[in-house]
């Protein structure tokens, strides 16, 4: 309830609007009350969201909108243009020092994922540059953070510097850079204490590691899931230490991000990564458009392609597609192709990512739940293996004994061998249509 | 203004060090919150559409979520209504007032559920970096101060150099700390943990668990299981699932309260890390939508920084500074 996308939020004011021939200046203020609202659910600053719809009703008020025939689409077209221009352009370059090693430093506040950050870009640096960097460990405060990094590195393969916690970090940062200029490392990333902007004594002290190491990027590492305060945390870290990026974490959650357009319209520092996961490879380019169908609830179908590509095994894909073509689909394919498809996550969740889903009268209550599934799983593995390979064998004593074994009726049964075999038919017709085409067009098995 | 009198004389009466450390603590959110207020009946002389929707903007930017600032809103607006208060100044009261009433609802005890007889077990749950191993060796430091045999269980064993962190606080606590390895099983540690402290006699056992981001299936079922465990070794634990919410965190705390409720029974909040500049304001929403009750707020690094939460102080806090100034008038 609290969540709904823009588009839907829209839909009531369209509903008014319909019928009357033209769009006013009046509905497009309307329409604009909507936006903002979709806006602060989101976590957008209240000033930010000011400012923008003060642009967005310009731009709606002025041609595009009223002279549109479809005004709704209209209006979120233009938010979500404008929204996309703002959150600017995908940048995760690196600056790299003339003279080695480039220095960089994570900071932020507590519980950001500076330490996390820090790792994944070191294996960024390595994996997608070819670079050699060095992890410093300057987190002298927080119990067990040096332990933290060294793990990290530990995981990683990379060495890390540290000096234990009873040496200040600005000692720490010079004696890591003399190191990485005897080791030949061209990059070293200080990871420093999490620390509340406010905090003038612990601001001092990253404001002499800097001096003293002459960084050529300094991020601010933000939770994406921060409030109203990101306006605060960015604009203060900003003026007082002059940061060259940020990177936003934990934005495999569910929120909605509004942070990233806040800090991007305060400080217009480039939003260099976002955090996906905390596995040590989840570290991805910041896709503005993505950020912005997010920003607004619009389904982020993008995501969802990207998240059935990386977690659907290629191989096995491939394989199924080959056994679709010469029929010899079995019960066993059907259930691994099922294990698939629960790798990607709960189903509701899935098709929250596709926009409009919801708002599909069949799909709304249709309970795709992951129960059934787990019945489905459950008849089938109570089949033979010979069973499972020519179901054309199970007859009328077979199904009562699968029904038994998997707790389920006699009907539930019947019903899925029926499916099955239906799907089988439909599977051999659009094979025999994909033959022309070009490999590979069938990436996903569920579809 | 018999209202802020009524806490105010509360306060100077019992005029205790958790009262001032809460309102130095408070000292960013109070100075911006009231000054604003202040600022806006300065403004505004006249009670008009205008001056609700910046009343609305200043609650909307403590992170109070828009559905609960639209009902406050319409409250006030009922008040100046049926009060025929047209002045603003007039509303200042009204507005304090309309806030203490959201955070008084359900009016449930802040206190810690503990038992007088045998172990308490507290389970400690919320999303990645808001403090919950902090938050525990704070609170094993408070228990401990009151007498009380506790111990923990590094339960995190995924995140690297969780369970040094435990020990750390452990240590400084001066209670111990029951382990497994880094990337073992949370429910096991549990369990071992279970029975550590039944044959220890221990009086508390605070459970630490990894952070996990509420939309991540798999991990939430994992939590589950490690609550099951609880349930099973010891009848009537956990005694209190405390879900751990950072105060700069926006309308996702909602989201955070809302899943982990379902899959933990989350019987209470604690609310870390307003001591920076956030509002915190959170906590109105929160127990406005769920019946959720804040038990603690953190208040800073050092292992005293935790307070038990108390409404009355939270918002003698926000608005000791419009009550000042009322005198002064």
């Amino acid at each position: 309830m609290a969540f709904e996308g823009l588009a839907d939020r829209l839909q009531n004011t369209l509903q008014k609007i319909r019928g009357k021939g033209k769009v006013t200046e009046a509905d497009v203020k309307e329409m604009m009350r909507e936006v903002r609202l979709a806006l602060l659910e989101a976590d957008v600053n209240f000033r930010v969201v000011k400012d923008f719809i003060k642009r967005v009703t310009e731009r709606s008020v002025g041609q595009e909108v009223l002279k549109s025939l479809t005004p709704g689409q209209q209006v979120v077209k233009v938010v979500h243009d404008e929204l996309t221009t703002l959150l600017g352009g995908e940048q995760s370059k690196i600056a790299v020092n003339n003279r080695p090693p480039t220095v960089i430093m994570m900071v932020g506040l507590q519980g950001a994922g500076k330490t996390t950050t820090t790792g994944k870009l070191a294996n960024h640096l390595r994996k997608k540059h070819n670079r050699k960097p060095l992890l410093v460990a300057a987190d002298i405060y927080r119990p067990a953070a040096i332990k933290q990094l060294e793990t990290v590195g530990g995981q990683l393969s990379l060495p890390v510097f540290s000096l234990g916690d009873q040496v200040s970090p600005v000692e720490i940062a010079k004696q890591a850079i003399a190191k990485a200029k005897e080791e030949h490392h061209d990059y070293v990333i200080i990871d420093t204490a999490g620390r509340l902007h406010i905090d003038e004594e612990l601001m001092d002290e990253l404001q002499k590691v800097k001096e003293i190491s002459n960084p050529s990027e300094i991020f601010l590492v933000v939770d994406a899931m921060t409030g109203q305060d990101a306006v605060n945390v960015a604009e203060s870290f900003n003026g007082q230490l002059g940061l060259t990026g940020v990177v936003l974490t934990k934005l495999d959650g569910d929120t909605r991000g509004g942070a990233a357009l806040s800090i991007k319209a305060v400080t217009d520092l480039p939003i260099k990564f976002v955090g996906m996961g905390e596995k040590m490879d989840a570290l991805e380019p910041f896709h503005p458009d993505r950020m912005s169908s997010r920003i607004l609830g619009m389904g982020d179908v993008l995501t969802l392609i990207e998240k059935a590509q990386t977690n659907v095994d290629e191989e096995k894909a491939k394989e199924l597609q080959k056994k679709m073509r010469d029929m010899s689909f079995t019960f066993d394919d059907f259930l691994d192709q099922m294990g698939q498809v629960k790798n990607l996550g709960p189903l509701d969740e899935l098709l929250s990512m596709m926009p409009g889903a919801n708002k599909m009268k069949g799909l709304k209550n249709v309970s795709i739940d992951d129960k059934q599934i787990g019945h489905v799983e459950a008849i089938i593995k109570s089949m033979t293996k010979l069973e499972r390979e020519q179901p054309e064998i199970i007859n009328a004593s077979r199904r009562r004994r699968i029904a038994k074994g998997s707790g389920r009726t006699v009907q539930e049964v019947n019903r899925l061998i029926k499916q099955f075999d239906e799907m089988k038919k439909m599977m051999k017709q659009m094979s025999g249509m994909m033959k022309g085409k070009k490999k590979g067009g069938m990436k996903f098995p569920f579809m | 203004m018999s209202f802020l009198k009524r806490l105010k004389d509360k306060f100077t009466t019992q005029s205790n060090s958790a009262s001032e450390k809460f309102k130095t603590g408070l000292e960013k959110t109070r100075t911006s919150f009231s000054t604003r207020v202040n600022d806006l009946v300065k403004r505004y002389r006249k009670v008009d559409e205008e001056f609700f929707e910046e009343l609305e903007e200043i609650l909307i930017s403590a992170d109070v979520g828009v559905h609960t600032v639209m009902e406050l809103i319409d409250k006030l607006k009922d008040v100046a209504r049926t009060r025929n208060i047209q002045n603003t100044e007039d509303l200042k009261s009204a507005i304090s007032e309309t806030l203490a009433g959201m955070l008084h609802k359900g009016e449930q005890d802040g206190r810690l559920n503990l038992q007088t007889e045998g172990m308490s077990v507290i389970l400690f749950v919320g999303v990645n970096g808001v403090g919950k191993t902090t938050t525990i060796g704070k609170l094993a430091h408070q228990l401990k101060q009151e007498g009380k045999s506790v111990l923990l269980a590094a339960g995190d064993t995924f995140r690297a150099g969780a369970i040094e962190q435990l020990e750390v606080w452990g240590q400084r606590a001066g209670v111990d700390v029951i382990k497994h390895q880094e990337g073992s099983d949370p429910a096991a540690v549990i369990y071992d943990s279970l029975k550590a402290a039944k044959s220890r006699n221990a009086d508390v056992l605070l459970c630490d668990t990894a952070g996990r981001l509420q939309n991540k299936v798999n991990l939430m079922n994992e939590l589950e299981k490690v609550k099951r465990v609880i349930e099973r070794e010891v009848p009537g634990a956990p005694h209190e699932v405390l879900l751990v919410v950072d105060a700069t965190t926006g309308q996702n705390a909602m989201n955070q309260a809302k899943t982990f409720s379902q899959s933990t029974n989350v019987t209470g909040l604690v609310l870390t890390k307003l001591d920076g500049t956030a509002k915190g304001g959170i906590v109105l929403g929160i127990r406005n939508e769920l019946d959720i009750p804040v038990k603690f707020v953190g208040l800073g690094e050092k292992i005293d920084d935790l307070q038990p939460f108390d409404a009355d102080q939270f918002v003698y806090g926000l608005f000791s500074g419009l009550e000042d100034e009322e005198k002064a008038e």
